[in-house]
C-alpha cells in the first residue's frame, strides 16, 4: 500500500534527512577533492570516522531509554588504554600483572601470535559491555539519574585509563593495525584469505575500506537484531513512557541495563578501534571529554530525540559521518586553520536549531511542554 | 480516604546538606589523619590554608550558583567552560578600566543567546549550549590565533581575584556576594518563586501566567554572568587568560550542584546545598593532592564520592505508575 | 451475600493499602465471578483505582490475600498478573505514543522468528485484533502519537483483548469514546461474557451501570460497602451508599432575569486551525454559560483560544467593550482583560505538585503580592489562610506539598489560586471530573457566587446534569462550531442531547443511540 510507505518516510523524517544531508556533503567533498573517489581517501575517511560513529551509537542506547550517557568517552578511552597492553601480539604471549601501591599481582599469561589478538578483543569488548553493565546498575538500583551517575563512572573510567597509562605508550601488533585500517584486500593480504586478496572474484571489493567494512558489520550484527528483538524494543518503550511500559509487563529495569550495556560495548569497539589505528593507548582527558559531546551532537543530528522514544543508532552513525565530513571540508578548502573550530561550531548550532522550525509552526502552545 | 497526620521530618531539601557538612567533616579527618601519620602536622586545619582553598573554591563557586539556577529550571548550561575563557579573553585583551565590565558583558550576551534558543526555539538545552560552546571557542581561537594571549590581567581584576582585606582573599568577598544574591533571589523574589514553579511543571507555570520564556532567558543569562564573572577572576588570579582555562569548571559545577542536594531534573533545591557541594568537592581536592595522589587515583575517588552521597540521599522515586 | 465459592473467580481478602498518612483500603473484602459485568462503584478517593492496581499487579497491598481461579496469587508487577490472565484496560495509561500499533498492541509477548520480532505477523495480529473492536481504519503502523484520543483508547481495548484476558479489568476506560465506539464496546463486552470472561468495570456513570452490570460494588473511603444484584438498588440509594449521607444534586437556584446582561466577554466569529470555525458567544457578567456537546467538538480548545494559549486565532474578542486580542496567560490573566481558566488536568496544567499548597496557591498572583520584586511574606501569608478558609480546602498545614491533598482539594487549589487574581471572566475546562459530590455542590455554589458578585463564567462540562443544574445558558458545540444556545424551557437533556448529534428539533429516544460523524 502507498500509505504504508508514506506513513513510514513521515515517521523517520530526521532520519532521512540525516542521511540525504550526509550523501550531498560526501559527494561534494569527494567532488572537490582533487584525490576524490580513490580508496587511499575513502580508507582515510573511514579511519577517521569509525570511532566517533561508534562512540554515537553508544550514546544512542541509552537516549532511546530517555536516560544520557556521559562517560563514553571515558569509556572508549579505557578501553583503549587495555587494549594496548592485550593486543601487543608478542609473539611468545604477554604477561599481565597488576601493580597496585607497590604490590604486585600475577594474572597469567596472554598466549602469543593471533590466538592471543583474538582473546585480547574478546576481553577488551567484554570490558566495554562490563563498564556499561556499571552504568546500567548504578542507575537502576541505585536509582540515580542517568546524567550525574555517569558524570561519576566517567570519572571512575578516565582514573582507570590513566592508571593503566599514565603517560600515552603501549603496542598494538602491527599486522593488526594494517589489518584494520586499510582496505579489504589489505586486509586480506595480511590475513592470508582469498589467495592473500588477489584472488580475481574479491578484485571489486579490495579498494573498500575496511573501517566501514567493520562499521556496516556492526550495525548489522549487532544493533539491528537487537533492535528487533523485546528488550530492543522496550528500550524504545521505556524512552516513550516509563510508566505505560511498566504497566504493560515490560521489565523496564532489565531494559535500561541492558541499554548501557550495549552502549558500553559499542564505546569499547571505538576504543578499541583507536588504539588499533593510533597503535596506542593515551588516557587523554581532553578527548574523552570532546568525544562525549560530540557523540550527543552526532545523536541529535542523526534524527534520534533527547527526550528518548523515537531514532536509532544508524541515524547516528550519519550524524557522525556529518561531523566527521565537515572537518573534512575544511583541510580541502584549505580554510585557515584558526577559522576552523569557528565554522566547526556554527555548522553544529545550525544543525541542531534546524529542528527548531518545526517548533516555531506548532500553534498550541500546550504542546511545547512535554 | 483518613488522612493521618505524618510525623516531622527535616524537610527533604535540607538532609541532602547535612549530609554533605558530614561529608565535609568526615573528609577532613580522614586527611588530618593521613597528615599527622605522615607529617606530623594538621595543615588541613589551619585557618591559612583553608582560606586558600576556599579562594581557589570561589571560581568554582561562581560558576556552580549559576550552574544551579539553570539546573532548577530544568536545563542545563554546557557553555561555561568557553564562556568563562571568552569572558577573561575579552577582559585582557580591551584592559583598563572597561576590562571588568567588558568580561561580564560577554557572559551575559552569550548567556542572553542560550537563553533565546532555549526559550523561543526550543532546542534541547543540552545540546544548543553545546553548539554555543563550540561557536565561543571557534570565535576565541581564531580571535587569538590559538595561543594563549599575551595581554595582562588588569589591576582591578588581581586585587579581585588574589589580593587580600584583613586575611580574607578578595575572592572570597566576591564568592559571598554572589551566593547573598543568589539566595536572596531564590527564596525571597517573584524570579525566585517563578524558577521553582518552571523547574517542577512548566506547563502549570504557564498556565498560571508565570512569563515562562522571560524566566529563562534570565536564567541563562544569569548563568552566562557567573561564568563571566568567574573568567574574569581567574585571569586575575592567574595574571592572564589562557587557552582552556574553563573545561575544568564544567563537571565539578554540575556535581557541586547535584551534591548540594539540587535535583537535576530541576524544581528542588537550596542555594546553601550548593555552597557546601563546592566546598566538599574543593576540600576533596585538596586532601588528595596532599596525600599526592595521582591523578588516576582523585578521579576514581571524585566518581566514587559522588555516587556514594547520591545513593545515602536516598533515590529518585522508581516509576510504577 | 450467599455465592457458591466455586463460582468466584477473584477473590480479595482483608485487602488494605497505605499511602503514607493517607489510608487508601482497609480490609476489603471483595469477590466477583466469571461470565458476569461487575461494576465497581464509588466517589474519587474511595479506593477503586488503588483495588484496581493491586489486582493489575501495579501495587502491592500492605496486607490481605488475592485468590484467582481458587488459587493464592502474589503479583509482584504487572506482567505477573497479566501472566495469570488478569488485564487492565486504563485510560490511555499503557500505550507507548512513539511506537506503532502494532507494536503496541503486541508489546510484551510478540510473534517471534529466530528470537526476533516477526513485525508481519505482529502486523497481522494487530489487524485482526483491531477487526475484532470494529477499527480496521486504524493503520498498523501509525504511530499511536498521531492517533486521536478515541482511538487510542480502541487500540488500548484491542491490546487488551490480545491479551486473552480471564478477568477484564475496565477503568473509567469508556470516557474518551465516540458514542459508536461506546457501543461497539458494550457488544464485545456482551460477547466476552458469554465466553465466561469474568469483567470489572469502574465507572463514575449511573446510565452505564443500569445498562451492563450483572452486579455492583460500592465503595467509600477505602472500604467495601455492598454489593448487590442488578436492580437490588435505586439510583438514589446507590448515591446514598457512596457518599454516606442522604444527598441529592442540589444546584444552587439562578436568578431570573429580565434582559441579558451586558456582555463582559464577547466572541465574534472566532476561528482557529480545523478546530474552531466561526465561533459567536456572548457571556455577560453574573451570567453562567455552559459549554456542551459531545467530546472533543472543540470546547476545550475554544477555552484555550480565549485564554492566550493559541496563536493564529482569528476573529474578534471583546472584554467590556474593549477589543482584545491576549497573546499569553499572562496577558489574559492581566490588569486589563482579567480572565482565568482552570485547566484540563488538575496534575499537569493546574498544580505544580511536588510543590507547597501555599506555593501553588499564590503563583498566579505574586505581582499583587510583591514589593518590587520581592514577595511580600506577610500579605501572602494572609492570602493563603484567607483563600484556604473560602474554598474550605481541608490541609494539614500550608507547607505540605499539594500531592498529599484529595482530587477535590486539589481542585479546590486551583480555583482558589484563580479567585485571588480577582478575574472579571472565569473560563472552567471540566472543573468537576473526578471530584467527589461533596465537594462538587460547593463548587456549584462557589460558580453561583462569583456569578451573582459580577463575574462572567463559562462553564464546559462533559455531564448534562450539571449544564442543566447551573447555566443561564448552554451552547452546545458541534465540529468546531456552536449549533445551538438552549436557555430556559428548552434547556433539558433531550435537545442537549440532540444538538450534540447535530439533530434539529426535539428528538427521539432512538436519536440518542445513532452513531455520530465525529
Amino acid at each position: 500500500m502507498s500509505s504504508d510507505l508514506a506513513i513510514r518516510i513521515r515517521q523517520n523524517f530526521a532520519f532521512l534527512t540525516a542521511v540525504s544531508l550526509f550523501c550531498v556533503v560526501y559527494l561534494l567533498y569527494h567532488v572537490a577533492h582533487p584525490k576524490g573517489f580513490s580508496s587511499a581517501v575513502l580508507v582515510q575517511n573511514g579511519d577517521e570516522v569509525f570511532t566517533l560513529a561508534l562512540v554515537a551509537m553508544a550514546q544512542t542506547v541509552p537516549v532511546l531509554a530517555a536516560g544520557l550517557d556521559l562517560s563514553v568517552g571515558a569509556l572508549m578511552t579505557m578501553v583503549g588504554c587495555f587494549a594496548s597492553y592485550l593486543l601487543s601480539g608478542a609473539p611468545d604471549g604477554t604477561a599481565l600483572s597488576l601493580d597496585l601501591a607497590g604490590w604486585r599481582l600475577g594474572l597469567g599469561t596472554l598466549p602469543g601470535g593471533v590466538p592471543g589478538i583474538l582473546i585480547g578483543i574478546l576481553v577488551c569488548l567484554a570490558i566495554g559491555a562490563f563498564a556499561g553493565l556499571i552504568n546500567g546498575v548504578v542507575v537502576v538500583y541505585g536509582r540515580i539519574q542517568p546524567i550525574i551517575a555517569t558524570l561519576a563512572t566517567g570519572a571512575i573510567f578516565i582514573g582507570v585509563a590513566l592508571f593503566l597509562r599514565p603517560q600515552p605508550g603501549g603496542k598494538i601488533d602491527d599486522d593488526l593495525n594494517w589489518a584494520l585500517t586499510n582496505s579489504l584486500g589489505d586486509f586480506a593480504s595480511t590475513v592470508h584469505i582469498f589467495n592473500d586478496g588477489a584472488a580475481p572474484w574479491f578484485a571489486p571489493f579490495a579498494g573498500v575500506p575496511t573501517p566501514f567494512v567493520l562499521l556496516a558489520l556492526i550495525v548489522l550484527l549487532v544493533w539491528v537484531p537487537f533492535s528487533r528483538t523485546v528488550t530492543g524494543r522496550a528500550i524504545y518503550a521505556i524512552g516513550s513512557a516509563e510508566g505505560a511500559a511498566y504497566m504493560s509487563g515490560l521489565d523496564v529495569n532489565r531494559a535500561r541495563i541492558a541499554a548501557f550495556t550495549l552502549g558500553g560495548f559499542f564505546a569499547g569497539c571505538g576504543g578499541l578501534f583507536l588504539a588499533i589505528q593510533t597503535s596506542s593507548g593515551n588516557a587523554d582527558i581532553p578527548q574523552a571529554g570532546a568525544y562525549t559531546l560530540n557523540s550527543i551532537a552526532s545523536v541529535v543530528i542523526g534524527g534520534t530525540s533527547l527526550l528518548g522514544g523515537s531514532g536509532g543508532a544508524i541515524g547516528s552513525v550519519f550524524g557522525a559521518m556529518i561531523l566527521r565530513v565537515i572537518s573534512f571540508f575544511f583541510r580541502i578548502f584549505d580554510i585557515a586553520p584558526l577559522l576552523q573550530p569557528l565554522f566547526e561550531g556554527i555548522i553544529l548550532l545550525a544543525a541542531v536549531s534546524i529542528g527548531a522550525l518545526r517548533v516555531l509552526r506548532v500553534k498550541n502552545t500546550l504542546e511545547l511542554f512535554r | 480516604m483518613t488522612v493521618i497526620p505524618t510525623n516531622l521530618m527535616p524537610s527533604r531539601d535540607d538532609r541532602p546538606i547535612f549530609i554533605a557538612a558530614l561529608f565535609i567533616v568526615a573528609i577532613l579527618t580522614a586527611g588530618t589523619a593521613y597528615t599527622l601519620q605522615r607529617f606530623g602536622s594538621a595543615p588541613l586545619l589551619s585557618p591559612n590554608y583553608l582560606l586558600q582553598q576556599l579562594q581557589i573554591g570561589a571560581f568554582l563557586g561562581i560558576v556552580a550558583a549559576g550552574m544551579m539556577i539553570v539546573i532548577l529550571i530544568s536545563q542545563i548550561d554546557l557553555s561555561v567552560p568557553w564562556t568563562l575563557t571568552a569572558a577573561a579573553m575579552m577582559a585582557t585583551a580591551v584592559g583598563g578600566p572597561w576590562a571588568i565590565p567588558i568580561g561580564l558583558t560577554v557572559g551575559l550576551a552569550v548567556g542572553a543567546v542560550n537563553g533565546l534558543g532555549v526559550a523561543y526555539l526550543r532546542v534541547p538545552s543540552m545540546i544548543f549550549t553545546l553548539g554555543v560552546n563550540a561557536v565561543m571557542r571557534g570565535l576565541m581561537v581564531a580571535h587569538t590565533g590559538g595561543f594563549a594571549p599575551d595581554t595582562a590581567a588588569t589591576g582591578l581584576m588581581r586585587t579581585l581575584a588574589a589580593e587580600h582585606v584583613f586575611g580574607i582573599p578578595n575572592a572570597l568577598f566576591v564568592w559571598l556576594a554572589v551566593s547573598a544574591i543568589v539566595a536572596v533571589m531564590l527564596q525571597r523574589t517573584v524570579l525566585g518563586r517563578s524558577i521553582y514553579a518552571i523547574g517542577n511543571k512548566e506547563a502549570a507555570a504557564y498556565l498560571a501566567g508565570v512569563n515562562t520564556k522571560g524566566v529563562i532567558v534570565v536564567c541563562f543569562a544569569l548563568c552566562g554572568l557567573t561564568s563571566g564573572l568567574a573568567g574574569v577572576l581567574l585571569a586575575g588570579y592567574s595574571q592572564k587568560a589562557y587557552q582552556g582555562m574553563g573545561d575544568a569548571y564544567l563537571l565539578p559545577a554540575i556535581a557541586a550542584v547535584v551534591i548540594g542536594g539540587t535535583n537535576i531534573l530541576g524544581g528542588r533545591g537550596r542555594y546553601l546545598g550548593t555552597l557546601v557541594g563546592v566546598i566538599l568537592i574543593v576540600l576533596l581536592n585538596s586532601v588528595l593532592s596532599i596525600m599526592e595522589m595521582p591523578e588516576a587515583g582523585r578521579q576514581v575517588i571524585y566518581g566514587g564520592v559522588i555516587i556514594l552521597m547520591l545513593l545515602v540521599y536516598g533515590r529518585s522515586e522508581q516509576v510504577t505508575s | 451475600m450467599a455465592d457458591a465459592p466455586q463460582g468466584d473467580f477473584l477473590v480479595l481478602s482483608q485487602i488494605s493499602k497505605r499511602y503514607g498518612g493517607v489510608r487508601a483500603l482497609e480490609n476489603v473484602d471483595f469477590r466477583c465471578r466469571r461470565g458476569k459485568i461487575h461494576a465497581v462503584l464509588g466517589e474519587n478517593g474511595a479506593g477503586k483505582s488503588t483495588l484496581i492496581k493491586i489486582v493489575a499487579g501495579a501495587v502491592q497491598p500492605d496486607a490481605g490475600s488475592i485468590t484467582l481461579d481458587g488459587r493464592l496469587r502474589q503479583f509482584g508487577a504487572p506482567a505477573a498478573a497479566t501472566a495469570a490472565g488478569v488485564v487492565c484496560i486504563f485510560q490511555e495509561l499503557s500505550l507507548m505514543p512513539d511506537l506503532s500499533v502494532a507494536d503496541n498492541i503486541s508489546i510484551a509477548a510478540p510473534p517471534r522468528r529466530f528470537g526476533l520480532i516477526d513485525a508481519r505477523a505482529q502486523r497481522r495480529r494487530a489487524e485482526a485484533l483491531l477487526a475484532e473492536v470494529g477499527c480496521e481504519d486504524v493503520n498498523p503502523l501509525v504511530r499511536v502519537r498521531d492517533l486521536p484520543l478515541s482511538r487510542r483508547q480502541m487500540v488500548e481495548i484491542a491490546k487488551a483483548l490480545g491479551q486473552k484476558p480471564q478477568l477484564l479489568i475496565l477503568d473509567e476506560a469508556t470516557s474518551a469514546l465516540t458514542s459508536a465506539d461506546v457501543e461497539k464496546v458494550y457488544s464485545l463486552l456482551a460477547r466476552l461474557k458469554t465466553e465466561n470472561v469474568a469483567i470489572l468495570y469502574i465507572t463514575h456513570r449511573m446510565h452505564e451501570v443500569e445498562a451492563l452490570a450483572d452486579r455492583a460494588s460500592v465503595f467509600r473511603n477505602g472500604r467495601h460497602i455492598e454489593t448487590f444484584d442488578k436492580g437490588a438498588r435505586s439510583t438514589a440509594e446507590i448515591v446514598q451508599l457512596m457518599i454516606g449521607r442522604d444527598i441529592a444534586t442540589q444546584y444552587p437556584p439562578k436568578p431570573k432575569r429580565e434582559r441579558r446582561p451586558i456582555a463582559a466577554l464577547k466572541v465574534d466569529r472566532l476561528g482557529w486551525e480545523n478546530s474552531l470555525e466561526s465561533i459567536s458567544l456572548e457571556v455577560g457578567g453574573g451570567e453562567i454559560v455552559g459549554l456542551g456537546g459531545l467530546d472533543g467538538q472543540g470546547q476545550k480548545t475554544l477555552l484555550l483560544a480565549l485564554f492566550g494559549v493559541l496563536r493564529g486565532v482569528t476573529g474578534a474578542i471583546t472584554v467590556n467593550g474593549r477589543a482584545v486580542r491576549p497573546g499569553s496567560p499572562a496577558q489574559a490573566k492581566a490588569g486589563e482583560i482579567r480572565i482565568a481558566l482552570v485547566p484540563e488536568d488538575r496534575k499537569t496544567e493546574g498544580l505544580m505538585l511536588p510543590m507547597s499548597v501555599s506555593d501553588n496557591l499564590t503563583i498566579a498572583s505574586l505581582g499583587a503580592l510583591s514589593f518590587g520584586p520581592f514577595v511580600d511574606f506577610s500579605k501572602e501569608a494572609g492570602a493563603v489562610e484567607a483563600g484556604v478558609k473560602r474554598l474550605r480546602i481541608k490541609i494539614a498545614a500550608k507547607t505540605d506539598a499539594v500531592s498529599t491533598l484529595s482530587g477535590g482539594n486539589q481542585q479546590k487549589v486551583v480555583i482558589a489560586k484563580w479567585l485571588m487574581t480577582e478575574p472579571r471572566i472565569i473560563l472552567l475546562n471540566d472543573p468537576t471530573r473526578g471530584i467527589d459530590v461533596g465537594t462538587k455542590q460547593e463548587l456549584y455554589r462557589l460558580m453561583r457566587e462569583l456569578a451573582d458578585q459580577g463575574a462572567a463564567i463559562l462553564f464546559y462540562s462533559t455531564d448534562y446534569d450539571e449544564l442543566i443544574g447551573c447555566c443561564d445558558r448552554v451552547a452546545i458545540m458541534y465540529d468546531g462550531r456552536i449549533v445551538r444556545e438552549l436557555a430556559g424551557g428548552e434547556l433539558n437533556e433531550t435537545n442537549i442531547v440532540a444538538s450534540s448529534l447535530n439533530i434539529e428539533g426535539e428528538g427521539t429516544a432512538s436519536a440518542g443511540r445513532e452513531s455520530a460523524h465525529v
